[in-house]
């Protein structure tokens, strides 16, 4: 079920080949819907679902796609998907589907997704493409909840809405960071974990 | 001094590798080069070049800041006593309370800094640089003076960090690490970087002073007072001569124009400011003022104001003469100077005038023209090249028919 190559290609994208802080891809969703921790969360299942059925399905059907018009097929299956998140939301988290507006639609051009679809589905067996799936979605959402996580709570003060900086702070003169609400901080905060991450694992650094 | 030298060689071996403290090395030898020449010369082959370090070169940018600076501690003072009601105090305790007030801001500026820095140094195992001892002066200048010191604090670590330190220290930032900390205030915490309680301190300073504040009073900076204007003249009772003069509402060290004009003085006659940055700034300000006077509009308030005034008001002539001639992070070559300059004159007026979020634009323009300024060496560079190229080519053609 799970052979030493499928652990590798479910849990490498978590840490050694993150999507986000190696590949540096899917950076604009990351900075626009992490200002909550919800809907970072939100998203990052949306993600997950999304990218673990379009990997299975277009590896189910890789070796009867002509090649002159793959893109085409994956952008299909991937815009149903994206749909039936979307609608799914709308009927079941209303509020959140709000605040995520169009991020949710913009999945479909996701560089993550295209770029698991073009580099492993089209290449493997379904087993191994939902896990790898699963792995980079798992890798994504990972992040977007670290950066949702410290921005909500420097911005607001809050995490899933609840106040958790007590009110004995603020009247003895703290304030909410309003920049931590901003993109540009997104953007500060990922580099951050890039950072952090890179110390940490000595391969990925390069010799120079 | 000679007691000092004993001291510090004293103390060098538990500093070199191998002794108790060799891990703050690099603390040491900071101290010791701020505080002697080094007696160390170049071990291979001969460098000819002028005198002036870094050391001097900040050493001078901290004398030009003074005036300012005490101008600067003057003002908060006699803004206070204006504040309570009692503005017949003499001008030494007026001093002494802006000394008050400052000192800690300047304390925690350069604490946070250095703390930064020589840690920075440390981790890389490099020397540490004096490039932090403008900023630091800078920042309790720039900064509102009752901007909370913790603000201060977190301002400057993530200034120092993300915009020095990430790119390599000392000369190699892209943006004014100074400019940064304000903009990070002013983005993070808005409601004590604006408004009519950031620029005049009603409590005590460490004890001194303070009192109930009079009736009727405004802390609005005359620009405030400007961007609130309703109707097609200016109600507001504005005075450039007090504007000039410095005794109006304002961050530390930008209300004064004379002591400004001093510092710039100093800058220009030490060679250490480029005049071709400072001057551009003030005549690409003063063209946008003129044009937005000449259009006047009661929608956008501070295209009322006459161009001079305009130059004396807000942060545009501190910004022009200190950090628009930071050479780190502005344009290099001589045509890229008067553009960068100019642009930033230009931008600070249009951020002011025609932007109703923000009543000074300086500080924006300034960030916005760091960005580009490489573009613009680029540019310059590349023209140069080409108008090179095609005088060689020219020739060279020339030469080929002439050989026929």
């Amino acid at each position: 079920m799970l052979s030493k190559k499928n652990k590798e290609v479910l849990f490498n994208p978590l840490s050694k080949d993150n999507p986000v802080l190696v590949q540096i891809l899917g950076i604009c969703s990351t900075l626009a819907v992490t200002a909550n921790l919800e809907p970072s969360i939100v998203m990052g299942i949306s993600v997950i679902a999304v990218l673990a059925f379009s990997n299975v399905i277009i590896s189910l059907i890789r070796n009867t796609i002509p090649t002159s018009i793959r893109i085409i097929v994956q952008l299909v299956v991937v815009a149903t998907l994206v749909i039936m998140v979307q609608q799914f939301l709308i009927a079941f988290d209303y509020d959140v589907s709000k605040q995520l507006s169009v991020f949710i639609g913009l999945i479909i051009t996701n560089c993550i997704l295209m770029g698991r679809l073009e580099a492993f589905a089209l290449n493997n067996r379904p087993w191994p493409s939902f896990l790898d799936g699963i792995g980079n979605g798992l890798g994504y959402a990972a992040i977007l909840v670290i950066v949702g996580f410290f921005r909500e709570l420097l911005g607001s003060g809050t995490l899933f809405g609840y106040q958790v900086i007590p009110q004995f702070c603020y009247d003895h003169g703290y304030m909410n960071n309003g920049l931590m609400i901003l993109p540009p901080m997104a953007l500060i905060t990922v580099a951050c974990i890039i950072w952090v991450h890179r110390a940490r694992n000595k391969e990925l650094q390069e010799n120079n | 001094m000679k007691a000092l030298r004993k001291l510090m060689d004293k103390a060098k071996p538990l500093f070199s590798p191998g002794g108790s403290l060799e891990k703050l090395q690099s603390v040491y030898d900071g101290f010791e080069s701020f505080l002697f020449t080094p007696n160390t010369t170049s071990q291979s082959g001969v460098n000819v070049h002028d005198g002036n370090d870094l050391k001097r070169t900040m050493i001078t940018v901290i004398v030009a800041l003074l005036p300012c600076l005490f101008f600067g501690m003057y003002n908060i003072g006699l803004q206070h006593f204006i504040a309570i009601g009692t503005p017949d105090v003499s001008a030494w305790s007026m001093f002494v309370y802006g000394l008050l007030a400052l000192l800690p801001v300047i304390v925690v500026s350069y604490a946070v800094g250095l703390g930064i820095e020589f840690i920075g140094a440390q981790i890389h195992h490099k020397e540490i640089q004096e490039g932090f001892l403008v900023t630091g002066l800078l920042i309790p200048l720039i900064v509102p003076i009752n901007t909370p010191l913790w603000m201060t604090a977190v301002a400057t670590a993530f200034a120092v960090i993300f915009a020095k330190e990430v790119f390599g220290g000392t000369g190699m930032n892209i943006f004014n690490v100074a400019l940064i900390t304000r903009a990070f205030l002013f983005f993070a915490y808005p409601s004590k970087m604006s408004g009519d309680e950031a620029f005049v301190k009603l409590d005590s300073a460490l004890g001194y002073g303070g009192g109930t504040v009079a009736d009727g009073f405004s802390g609005a900076t005359p620009l405030g007072q400007v961007a609130t204007n309703v109707g097609d003249t200016l109600s507001a009772s504005l005075d450039t001569m007090q504007a000039f003069l410095g005794t109006i509402p304002g961050s530390p060290g930008e209300t004064s124009m004379v002591a400004i004009l001093i510092g710039a003085a100093i800058l220009l006659f030490t060679g250490v400011a480029s005049w071709r940055v400072m001057c551009s700034v003030f005549v690409g300000g003063f063209a946008m003022a003129a044009l937005a006077h000449a259009l006047p509009s009661s929608t956008y308030p501070a295209s009322l104001l006459d161009p001079c005034a305009q130059l004396c008001y807000g942060g545009f002539a501190f910004a022009a003469v200190f950090m628009a001639t930071d050479p780190v992070t502005g344009a290099r070559t001589k045509t890229g100077q008067y553009i960068y300059g100019f642009l930033i004159g230009v931008i600070a007026i249009l951020i002011r005038v025609y932007n109703s979020g923000y009543p000074e634009g300086a500080m924006l323009a300034i960030l916005l023209m760091n960005a580009f300024a490489p573009l613009i060496d680029y540019c310059v560079v590349q023209r140069n090249v080409k108008r090179r190229l095609a005088r060689l080519n020219a020739n060279s053609q020339k030469g080929g028919h002439e050989n026929e």
